[in-house]
């Protein structure tokens, strides 16, 4: 790969430690894939975890001077206070999870602790270059914003971050953003957890590769596509898709494959759905736990769980948990969301992920959730999984039917 | 005797040396589902499952398991001194090269013939990334043609 004579220099050490550091990881990944050159971002998305590699890098780079040169923001760890006072965290681990927080605030990260930064920290627009990791987010701002990254991991995104530029290859290019698969949607899509089961459904089915979805009628909305999002590069591995008449590259579906039409397609109907659904319903009865927010829930949707569980009772063996950014759980406090949840037994926690050490005391316990990428996680004994509006009556029942 | 060595061009991802008995896997492998302590895989009905990682070049076609976990399962190896000495992969992505790169693992792939053909499980494999070169040594069948 070409190296300017200052990525060079950055590459020599000249810049500092943290910089080499951050130079070496973009030029091994840059070597890799063939890049032959190193491009700018505008902007960048580390999917952060309490977890020692993370700890590591950020701080091996932070320790070495380094600092984010564009906005960079973080995905959620967990709010290691209030869980010291709910549940035991082991000390070390809570340790671990206070040293990645600093080390991102060090490194001068924007602190969003959020997986869905795209539609409120850290915005970019159609057509700018970034480098965003975390499942939903690569496919999202590729797809639905028309910016461009590559898939990234927490620390190439950072790395990304600190330099300001990425190796150019895979998805910078255009025609690397062509339709591989065709998916000619048949089922009827009617709110946000039918795009949790085409995503779950697509992505298994395909495993890699850009999906254009053909046969959607009406436009979806921000949180069907941040899960339709999730749960493709969750079952599956996959960075971009096109959704033909309503994602910004797919005017057509000619414009979406770039061309012709490849062999390869798939028709889902009503049926594939609903046999999806049977298997991610893996229990039924007694239920310990609700856990709502993977990936984290957007102001409207902590809203319809204040709205489903108004003037109604949490059953008293059953915890219930609502994810999301501290900006929409203010939002949610300043508009009486949170206070209504909160008088019926719930919770609503910001900064935290499903997947990280603060669950502990329900290692044993058999949970409920929306989402099959919460579940998948294994967090818990039993995760099934269900839509939004049968989580909630199974938490003011204590069952699941 | 000596077992026949043989020199293989290979294509540098990140740098550094690595020599040591292979460990071949035709299956991707997670570095998470191993034990941190010791470099045993444990990851159930795995073709390595029960084999130890440490101190191995390890030969496998790619990685898999999310970003989180496949990083922090290859640190911990490494912070014990268990990870493996070099790895040579088929198709590499992102997250096997920063997990190479934070636990500071010479990794290559591109090799001029198939590395499952040319070496097997118990060759002793050098890999200087540096340089772009693999050089194997059969291992011998036995002790009697040695």
């Amino acid at each position: 790969m070409y190296l300017t004579k200052e990525e060079e220099r950055m590459l020599n050490g000249e810049f500092g430690e943290g910089m080499r550091m951050a130079m070496e990881l973009l030029v091994a990944i840059g070597d890799a894939y063939d890049a032959e050159r190193m491009v700018p971002i505008s902007r960048a998305h580390a999917a952060s975890s309490g977890q020692e590699g993370d700890m590591y890098f950020v701080e091996l780079l932070a320790n070495g001077g380094a600092s984010c040169r564009v906005p960079t923001s973080t995905n959620p760890v967990y709010d290691i206070e209030f869980f010291e006072r709910v549940f035991e965290i082991p000390k070390e681990e809570a340790e671990v999870a206070r040293r990645v927080k600093v080390g991102y605030k060090r490194i001068g990260a924007i602190l969003s602790w959020c997986c869905i930064p795209y539609i409120a920290e850290n915005i970019p627009n159609y057509g700018e270059t970034v480098a965003f990791s975390e499942s939903s987010a690569t496919p999202y701002v590729n797809s639905v914003i028309g910016a461009r990254t590559n898939r990234e991991a927490a620390q190439s995104a950072l790395a990304a971050g600190v330099i300001g530029k990425t190796p150019e290859y895979g998805l910078h290019f255009k025609e690397n953003r062509r339709g591989t698969f065709l998916v000619k949607v048949e089922a009827t899509l009617e709110d946000e957890f039918d795009y949790t089961l085409l995503g779950y459904y697509v992505g298994k089915q395909i495993g890699y590769g850009i999906p254009v979805f053909t046969g959607i009628s009406k436009r979806p909305i921000t949180e069907e596509l941040i899960n339709l999002c999730a749960m493709l590069n969750t079952s599956g591995a996959i960075s971009m898709f096109h959704i033909h008449g309503f994602t910004v590259e797919a005017p057509t579906v000619k414009e979406a494959f770039q061309g012709d039409i490849p062999k390869d397609k798939i028709t889902v109907t009503d049926h594939e759905l609903k046999r999806v659904q049977e298997e991610l319903q893996t229990t039924s009865g007694k239920i310990d736990l609700v856990m709502l927010g993977c990936p984290h829930y957007t102001l409207k949707q902590v809203g319809e769980v204040a709205r489903l569980l108004e003037g109604k009772k949490i059953h008293r063996d059953v915890s219930f948990w609502v994810c999301t950014s501290a900006t929409t759980k203010l939002l949610a406090e300043r508009m009486g969301y949170v206070s209504v949840i909160e008088r019926a037994g719930g919770h609503v926690v910001a900064d935290t992920c499903i997947d990280e050490p603060c669950w502990h005391a329900y290692r044993d316990k058999v949970g409920i959730t929306d989402s099959p990428k919460c579940a998948y996680y294994r967090r818990f004994k039993e995760a099934t999984v269900a839509r939004l509006q049968d989580c909630v009556e199974a938490a003011i029942k204590g069952e699941r039917r | 005797m000596k077992g026949s060595e043989i020199t293989l061009r290979c294509h540098k991802i990140v740098g550094g040396y690595g020599e040591g008995e292979a460990l071949v896997s035709h299956e991707p492998i997670c570095f998470y589902l191993t034990d941190p302590k010791t470099g045993i895989v444990r990851e159930r009905g795995h073709e390595l499952e029960g084999k130890n990682l440490a101190n191995k070049v390890l030969v496998f076609p790619s990685g898999k398991a999310s970003s989180v976990v496949q990083i922090d399962g290859l640190f911990k190896l490494a912070s014990n001194n268990v990870a493996p000495t070099a790895l040579i992969v088929k198709d590499v992505e992102t997250v096997l090269i920063v997990s190479a790169v934070i636990a500071k693992v010479p990794l290559v792939d591109r090799l001029e013939q198939d590395p499952f053909e040319t070496i097997h499980t118990g060759d002793f494999v050098k890999v200087d990334a540096e340089k772009g070169i693999v050089t194997i040594t059969k291992r011998v069948s036995g002790y009697t043609s040695a």
